[in-house]
């Protein structure tokens, strides 16, 4: 065997090792895509079904997801749903993000007979990436549930807006005051706000609960025409 | 055939007890605080490492004869990364869940210093049979750990054992309350605390002088 304290059998050997080892781990990677992406998606399914107060486990969330969505679209700055865009499925640009210059996503839902419509929300909490769904009574104001995900606020406080008691206090809150998107505040457990709806914030958990905050305005004002269209044909 | 001679034996039964990563060597006490809040997570994230001790064991131990000694390290790190990483894929394809509950703690196997400790003073001497024993023992030396751990947090913390209720109603009906401490970092470093206090109790050779 080569002298293994030469510097040429010490290259050689970690660009042998280095390249062996990518092979292999971009074969486990490819291998596995299909599969991880599903539940990717369903995952994703789970939260939708969340914003409707629904809790499926991964095992019927997808039944249950086809069952009660009926349509998902785009919808452009001025409310109107772009063409082409229509379909609930993975692959579709209303659920898979793509597309995203053209709009932003609304899910229709049945439930007993009345429609939700279900908007996506994106913001950022304390330590990162903060998201969300939020699913409206067909009068375009009225909330009738919501979901939160967080990629890694702090256990025990900020990431407690993923919590239902949190989550729960959003329902029946009106997005919509004199006719003029107002979104919903997220105040100091105590205090109050006078133009709006508000709910408690997280003790302790004041960036969280002031990203939470900023993303159902900055998010949900996306779809201030579409609400507005909603609110006026409802009234 | 001494497929388990005294060597390999104490190779594969020595870090369940008296030469415990956790409790007596104190190895990989930031994990065990991390995932210990559930039991599945703990179980899980027990599977994980005993899997990558095992065979990246075994990977090294087959290569010590041919790692340039000037590199050994980086070539530890870097079998361990890819095993890590392969290990974190899998649980991405089949166990989303409880991957998302050990979120970043299971790339972090990657800094375990019971993995390092074992490639560096287990493997690079031995053959690949001992040294893989000597993986299992000690995952399942941290494992064991991790899952008593485990166990008492969330019958105590939650009042369920796998996501099951397991306290009935009728205790908290009389005024019985979970113990939200339980579900916080610290209690698992006294649970750790309490267990290494028993076992050095038990083996009177492992106290230290005072």
């Amino acid at each position: 065997m080569a002298n293994r304290e030469k510097s040429g059998y010490t290259i050689i050997y970690a660009s042998v090792m280095v390249i062996i080892v990518a092979l292999g781990l971009a074969l486990t990677h490819m291998g596995l895509k299909p599969q991880q992406v599903r539940n990717e998606n369903i995952d994703k399914m789970q939260q939708i079904l969340r914003s409707l107060n629904i809790d499926a486990n991964n095992k019927v969330a997808e039944q249950q997801y086809n069952e009660l969505i009926t349509n998902a679209y785009l919808i452009s700055a001025d409310g109107q749903k772009v063409e082409g865009t229509e379909g609930i499925t993975p692959e579709n640009p209303a659920f898979s993000g793509e597309e995203a210059a053209k709009g932003v996503p609304v899910f229709e839902a049945e439930i007993d007979g009345s429609k939700k419509y279900i908007l996506s929300m994106n913001g950022t909490g304390l330590w990162g990436a903060i998201w969300g769904y939020l699913a409206i009574e067909s009068d375009g104001s009225t909330v009738y549930g919501a979901e939160f995900g967080n990629a890694g606020e702090t256990p025990g406080l900020g990431a407690e807006i993923v919590e239902p008691e949190f989550r729960n206090q959003f329902i029946g809150k009106e997005l919509i005051k004199n006719n003029e998107f107002k979104s919903i505040a997220v105040v100091k457990p105590g205090q109050s706000v006078s133009d709006r709806d508000y709910v408690d914030g997280i003790s302790g958990g004041t960036i969280t609960s002031k990203g939470v905050d900023n993303m159902l305005f900055n998010s949900v004002k996306k779809y201030d025409s579409f609400l507005m269209n909603l609110h006026s044909d409802n009234q | 055939m001494a497929l388990l001679s005294g060597k390999t034996k104490e190779a594969l039964l020595g870090p369940l007890n008296k030469n415990n990563p956790v409790i007596v060597q104190v190895l990989g006490i930031c994990s065990a605080l991390a995932v210990t809040s559930k039991l599945e997570p703990a179980i899980v994230m027990a599977i994980a490492v005993t899997v990558v001790t095992a065979l990246g064991n075994v990977v090294i131990s087959l290569l010590r004869k041919t790692i340039p000694n000037r590199i050994r390290i980086i070539v530890q790190l870097v079998v361990v990364a890819a095993l890590v990483t392969i290990v974190s894929e899998v649980l991405k394809a089949y166990a989303y869940d409880v991957n998302k509950q050990l979120s970043v703690y299971v790339g972090l196997i990657v800094t375990n210093c019971i993995l390092m400790g074992r490639l560096e003073a287990f493997a690079l001497g031995n053959g690949p049979w001992a040294s893989f024993l000597d993986g299992i023992g000690n995952g399942i030396g941290y494992g064991w750990i991790l899952v008593a751990v485990g166990f008492v947090r969330e019958i105590f913390g939650s009042g369920t054992l796998f996501g099951h209720e397991v306290i009935p109603q009728s205790f908290y009906n009389m005024g019985y309350e979970n113990n939200g401490f339980m579900m916080l970092a610290p209690m698992a470093l006294i649970l750790v605390a309490i267990i290494i206090w028993i076992h050095r109790t038990k083996n009177k050779e492992l106290q230290e002088e005072a």
